[in-house]
């Protein structure tokens, strides 16, 4: 820009301010900046590279996108049908046309497509490195640190107190939403690397284990296996008919509760909740009440579980605060609820209650679904094991080492209930200080993650990855009829993807992780990238302060959620090139039209070091005799 | 040029105009041009101002001739009409379209070639018609279609890619214009867009001829060193003399501006163009005193910018011929083709 547009802007009074706080030239050799822009793998507790199994699938290589999921989050099967997903709510995509890519359940399309991993899966050594590493509970958490211990060299030992592993995944996901053989074949890839599984042994003292057990490390993962109670009126009497709901699943299961009554009522909308009603319909009930205390935008399950619930008519009656059990000559005829009234401020929060009103639904059985906490009766407390003031073990939030050296702990075990994904990460991470610890190095001292960036440019106009933008809108889910489904318990209920919906459904994901790359001195300003972005993500302006720039970019950034990429100032004018991450289509245009090639589409590959990246990188360090 | 069309998807706070259209409604087809050619910048340009102006598409008529300049008609607003015409004569078919209806809107886009050159006369009497349109050259310097010769507007002195060097004098088409008496004359430069989009919406609203100079750099032929009309030194060399902001016809005006530093000038249609002087010695009323200054200004190599002249209160084409009010094709066909009789009459006042 000439010289004296330039001094135009430094009349501006405010100049001397800006001046001083200008946004500096964005960092992005930091490995938190790419991985940041693609937003499922940042959301994703375990960082599993979503976009690269998914062109996997786009290219039918269902056998390389399971194990590029297998690598980080270890159960894809399972996950891909009962994943949280953290991902999707994150995607690129749901900001643009509202519903994000099915992410989890392409997963499903990778776990039910491949061929035999087998060969795949990680050597196990014949010869032991003589370590001893002792889990408890056969759950998510502890699985994986065997998946990630195996490998090395350790002698891993899982302690289970019922006779089948699993956990949580086994006792409480019910099976018309995740099949047992599913469950059992990516337990099985784990126990089948010769961890000593035991089961039907329920540690029973903490301290027996550490003193006569002969481990080096103990980890626990046992999970949060004990349901809230609510004490109201009548709760004894009724006791019969009144259910914690995470043991009574984990009793139909089992096969031990094969009915219910024909009206059930549920306390809790949590997806322990949605797994409750539907599976009262599976077991006889007809008329099944989901107890809502809140509204709507206060439920805690997850939207896509809440549609599969009122799929099958469940209703879901809000604004009811349990008061009392009833019961007739000894036996529970119902409940007595609260009805309630809230006030709700500008942003949806409660600003004040009140009841107006008392309602009686009746009820043959009543499920308690309202939270549930992880519990220690067998870890004595005199063990240097530390438990705060709520009895919940002091943990650290990097390591899962707890205040006596050779413990730790992970999944739902050391910070309360949290989903598969959590777990697994916690199990990963676990690994990695137990490996650490167990070779006397300090447990702290972690490998960070880095991120690799390679050119996807093939020649002109050509680009090794799916640029152009789909304008397709996300697939549903096939599911089995509501009739069928409810012949058996363990119909599962979706069907999977039709490889039509595969087809397209993969199309839709935008390659976030195909980054836009700018070199700052090879700009001459032709404005040639921001004429042609199709969202209107580029800007080319003199710089400021983040908060005044934000709103004078093209498209203002109204998404704080998402960086602002600033360039260094441009060779010809000083001004500097931002980049809105948030709705970027990743389409490459900006590049194919750039004439000095200042832009380019770079694929990042994030490295988040595991515990044989971490063994590696400690074996390297190792003197070496030549 | 790009193999994969622009994505339709947009950004989802695109603002919208008086039609209810987005900025991305005025598009056209793919550009074909190189990959960071000027003109693909003015496209843009031209793309902001149609929608900011809120112009129905199918009232815009897009011409041209021939040249790069002139492909890039196809780039915007792809529900106008469009005609590219043989080289040089784009301001015939201008006038023949503008004479039969006066109540379109008329942009033609030429290049310093089609316009300096095979065009010259063409150019120039439109201008002295003061025919109501916006005519853009796109001033590169070089002839690009034909891999980079000199063309009427290179510089003495500037170098070809190859590194000969050009002797011959150029032609000004700012100060041509303004020798012919053109109503309205504009420079521009492709990489600056906050000047050029108020001009191009100034333009298109003024009653009469108005030319915009864009200096647009040609990045495979003339993009280098010992160029003076590449990027490098056309942002080194061009100095705004007058900056126009455009301001719609408004219920209420409510832009503020202090006496001295700003000087409205009021349209035909009620809008205003504001003239912020940033050169204070330059006078964008007085032709010729603007155009001693914007000669002594080249001597020293500097391009000045920005809107150079503007005179709202010369006769436009229609006004000077009497034409009707309406466009032709609304007229009655009695009232067009009259009949004999009026002819014999006609005939007869000559006699």
């Amino acid at each position: 820009m000439s010289v004296a547009a330039t001094q135009q802007y430094d009349d501006n009074p405010r100049r001397a301010s800006i001046l001083t706080l200008l946004m500096e030239p964005t960092d992005t050799s930091h490995p938190d900046y790419y991985h940041r822009v693609v937003d499922c793998q940042w959301a994703c507790p375990a960082h599993t590279d979503v976009p690269e199994y998914i062109r996997l699938i786009a290219q039918g290589r269902f056998t390389d996108a399971y194990m590029v999921n297998r690598e980080s989050n270890v159960f894809p099967g399972i996950l891909g049908r009962v994943c949280d997903r953290p991902c999707e709510p994150a995607c690129r995509r749901g900001r643009i046309e509202q519903k994000p890519v099915a992410i989890c359940r392409l997963k499903r399309v990778a776990a039910d497509h491949r061929d035999d991993v087998t060969k795949l899966l990680p050597k196990i050594p014949k010869l032991k490195n003589g370590k001893r590493i002792a889990c408890i509970g056969a759950g998510c958490a502890s699985l994986t640190v065997a998946n990630d211990l195996m490998p090395l060299g350790y002698e891993v030992t899982i302690f289970e107190q019922y006779g089948e592993p699993g956990g949580l995944m086994r006792t409480n996901i019910p099976s018309f939403r995740l099949p047992q053989t599913v469950l059992s074949e990516e337990i099985g890839m784990i126990t089948g690397m010769g961890v000593d599984l035991r089961l039907n042994s329920p540690i029973k003292s903490m301290r027996e284990l550490l003193d006569k057990g002969g481990f080096d490390a103990v980890f626990v993962g046992s999970g949060a296996p004990k349901g809230k109670e609510l004490k109201l009126p009548g709760r004894e009497a009724a006791a019969a008919n009144v259910h914690i709901g995470i043991d009574w699943l984990e009793s139909v299961a089992f096969g031990h509760v094969e009915k219910i009554g024909k009206r059930v009522l549920i306390i809790g909308v949590g997806n322990t909740a949605m797994d409750c009603c539907r599976t009262s319909l599976r077991l006889g009930a007809d008329s099944v009440k989901v107890m809502a205390r809140k509204p709507r935008g206060f439920f805690k399950a997850s939207v896509w579980e809440l549609e599969d619930a009122e799929e099958e008519s469940v209703a879901i009656i809000i604004n009811r605060s349990p008061k009392a059990f009833v019961l007739a000559s000894g036996k529970l005829t119902g409940m007595l609820f609260d009805q309630m009234e809230y006030d709700l401020d500008a942003r949806g929060q409660i600003t004040a209650e009140r009841i107006v009103g008392e309602e009686f639904l009746p009820a043959d059985d009543v499920i308690l679904a309202i939270g549930q906490e992880n519990a220690f009766p067998w870890v004595e407390r005199n063990l240097g094991i530390s438990f705060d003031k709520w009895d919940v073990p002091v943990i650290d939030k990097i390591t899962f080492q707890s205040t006596r050296p050779e413990v730790f702990f992970g999944g739902d075990a050391a910070f309360g209930p949290k989903n598969i994904i959590w777990a697994v990460e916690h199990g990963h991470q676990a690994a990695i200080s137990i490996h650490r610890y167990a070779q006397g190095e300090a447990v702290a001292e972690r490998l960070a993650p880095t991120v690799n960036l390679q050119s996807r440019k093939m020649g002109m106009h050509e680009w090794s990855y799916s640029n152009d933008y789909t304008p397709v809108e996300r697939r549903l889910m096939p599911h089995v009829s509501i009739k069928e489904r409810f012949k058996k318990l363990n119909i599962e209920v979706e069907l999977g993807f039709t490889a039509e919906q595969v087809e397209q459904e993969v199309q839709r994901c935008l390659n976030c992780d195909v980054q836009t790359v700018f070199v700052a001195k090879l700009c001459i300003e032709c404005d040639a990238c921001i004429d042609i972005c199709p969202v209107d993500c580029l800007t080319i302006t003199h710089n400021g302060t983040e908060n005044e720039l934000r709103p004078r970019l093209k498209a203002p950034a109204k998404n704080l959620a998402q960086p602002l990429y600033v360039s260094a100032g441009l060779p010809q004018t000083g001004r500097v090139m931002v980049k809105d991450e948030d709705l970027c289509v990743h389409c490459g245009l900006c590049a194919e039209r750039c004439p000095t090639a200042a832009w380019d589409m770079q694929k990042s590959t994030l490295h988040w070091p595991l515990a044989t990246a971490e063994a590696a990188s400690l074996e390297a360090r190792k003197p070496k005799i030549a | 040029m790009t193999f994969i069309a622009k994505p339709k998807v947009a950004h989802p706070s695109l603002p919208r105009n008086a039609l209810g259209s987005t900025r991305r409604d005025y598009e056209g087809a793919l550009s074909t041009l190189c990959a960071g050619c000027g003109h693909d910048s003015i496209t843009a340009a031209i793309v902001e101002a149609s929608w900011a102006l809120a112009i129905e598409p199918q009232n815009m008529v897009k011409l041209s001739g021939i040249g790069c300049s002139s492909k890039t008609t196809a780039y915007f607003v792809s529900g106008g009409h469009g005609f590219n015409s043989v080289h040089g004569r784009m301001p015939s078919i201008a006038m023949g379209a503008n004479a039969a209806n006066r109540a379109l809107t008329y942009i033609g886009v030429s290049g310093d070639g089609d316009t300096l050159s095979i065009g010259l006369g063409q150019f120039c009497h439109a201008i002295r018609r003061n025919l109501n349109m916006l005519y853009i050259i796109e001033n590169n310097g070089v002839y690009g279609l034909t891999k980079g010769q000199f063309s009427a507007s290179a510089d003495l002195g500037t170098k070809a890619k190859k590194g000969e060097t050009n002797f011959q004098p150029p032609i000004d088409p700012v100060l041509l214009a303004m020798t012919l008496g053109a109503s309205f004359v504009a420079r521009s430069f492709s990489g600056d867009k906050e000047q050029l989009v108020p001009l191009i919406q100034a333009g298109l609203k003024h009653q009469g001829f108005a030319l915009i100079d864009v200096l647009s750099p040609c990045v495979t032929f003339n993009d280098h060193e010992g160029s003076t009309k590449s990027y490098a030194y056309t942002r080194e060399h061009y100095e705004p003399a007058v900056h126009a902001d455009f301001v719609p016809l408004q219920p209420e005006i409510t832009v503020d501006y202090r006496a001295g530093e700003t000087l409205p000038v009021v349209l035909h249609d009620g809008s205003r163009i504001l003239l912020r002087k940033l050169d204070a010695a330059y006078d964008p009323t007085n032709r010729t005193s603007a155009a001693t200054h914007i000669q002594e200004r080249m001597k020293l190599g500097e391009h000045l910018t920005g809107l150079l002249y503007i005179d709202e209160s010369q006769r436009d084409f229609h006004d000077i011929n009497a034409t009707p009010d309406a466009p032709l094709n609304s007229l009655p066909f009695e009232t067009l083709s009259p009949g004999s009789k009026v002819l014999e009459k006609a005939l007869a006042a000559y006699r």
